[in-house]
């Protein structure tokens, strides 16, 4: 059987449902940022996928998955910086502490 | 071969995905991730990306996931405490991802691709180059931008602020 498209979007499918639940589930900054990086390589997979099955001869999807591997960078550097300053007023990174502002 | 090869990286990337959501430490959590940025690349080689996935291998694993390590050990003499939800949301949350999982994977099995015979694209990389710098010259100049003020705000948001300031 020959490995096609729709095998790499299930794929791709499970890489994003691990990412949500990751998400979901945990209450560690961090933790949370590790989904998110699951989530953001799903959707290059299916980029991926896509440009290769059916957009023979354009790389405009590779040209995509490049621009999120830089900006998923560029947030996870951005995120940590957030957490560092997080960690230094709150002495924790658990999400669930940083309700200042609820009413 | 091509298809045992899918396998086995599809199985790699999986494991570590799964290893992510269930890992009970942060650190163990971030090496299963490593595990599965690792498939993913293999993945990218496969699809005829060679260039994408050695750019996967050197920002996501070089760079990304260092700076996430970095962020636990900077942030955690909390001890291995668990951070997780409790019972009930967690049971939301599985349910959520599973039904998410369940629709796409209904609309994949429904839908009919179109097959054009795959065919081997030579000098991918070369393309990538002269597209990035031609079609997509506004967006890498904006992505150039976009580095510098993060450069600077990460910068600025991690610094050590004098006591006083509070």
């Amino acid at each position: 059987m020959t490995v096609g498209l729709p095998h790499y979007l299930v794929l791709a499918a499970m890489l994003f449902a691990a990412g949500i639940i990751t998400v979901l589930t945990r209450r560690h900054a961090i933790g949370i940022l590790m989904g998110i990086e699951l989530m953001l390589n799903a959707a290059n997979l299916n980029l991926v996928a896509f440009n290769r099955f059916s957009a023979v001869g354009k790389l405009d999807g590779q040209v995509f998955a490049l621009f999120v591997i830089v900006i998923a960078a560029a947030e996870a550097a951005v995120a940590l910086a957030i957490f560092l300053n997080f960690y230094n007023n709150f002495a924790t990174v658990d999400v669930d502490q940083g309700n200042e502002l609820k009413g | 071969m091509a298809a045992a090869l899918f396998y086995i990286f599809a199985a790699i990337t999986l494991v570590g995905a799964i290893g992510v959501v269930m890992a009970k430490h942060i650190v163990h959590a971030a090496v299963q991730l490593l595990v599965a940025l690792l498939g993913m690349a293999g993945l990218y080689f496969l699809l005829d990306a060679e260039f994408l996935a050695a750019a996967q291998l050197v920002i996501y694993v070089g760079g990304t996931l260092v700076l996430i390590i970095f962020g636990v050990m900077l942030t955690s003499h909390l001890g291995t405490r668990l951070m997780r939800v409790g019972p009930g949301e967690t049971a939301i949350a599985v349910l959520t991802g599973l039904g998410l999982l369940a629709a796409i994977v209904t609309a994949i099995i429904h839908t009919r691709f179109p097959t054009p015979p795959p065919s081997v694209e030579p000098d991918v990389t070369r393309r990538l180059g002269v597209s990035l710098l031609g079609d997509y010259l506004v967006p890498f100049e904006i992505a150039s931008v976009l580095m510098l003020a993060v450069m600077i705000g990460a910068a600025y948001l991690a610094r050590r602020r004098p006591k006083d300031a509070a």
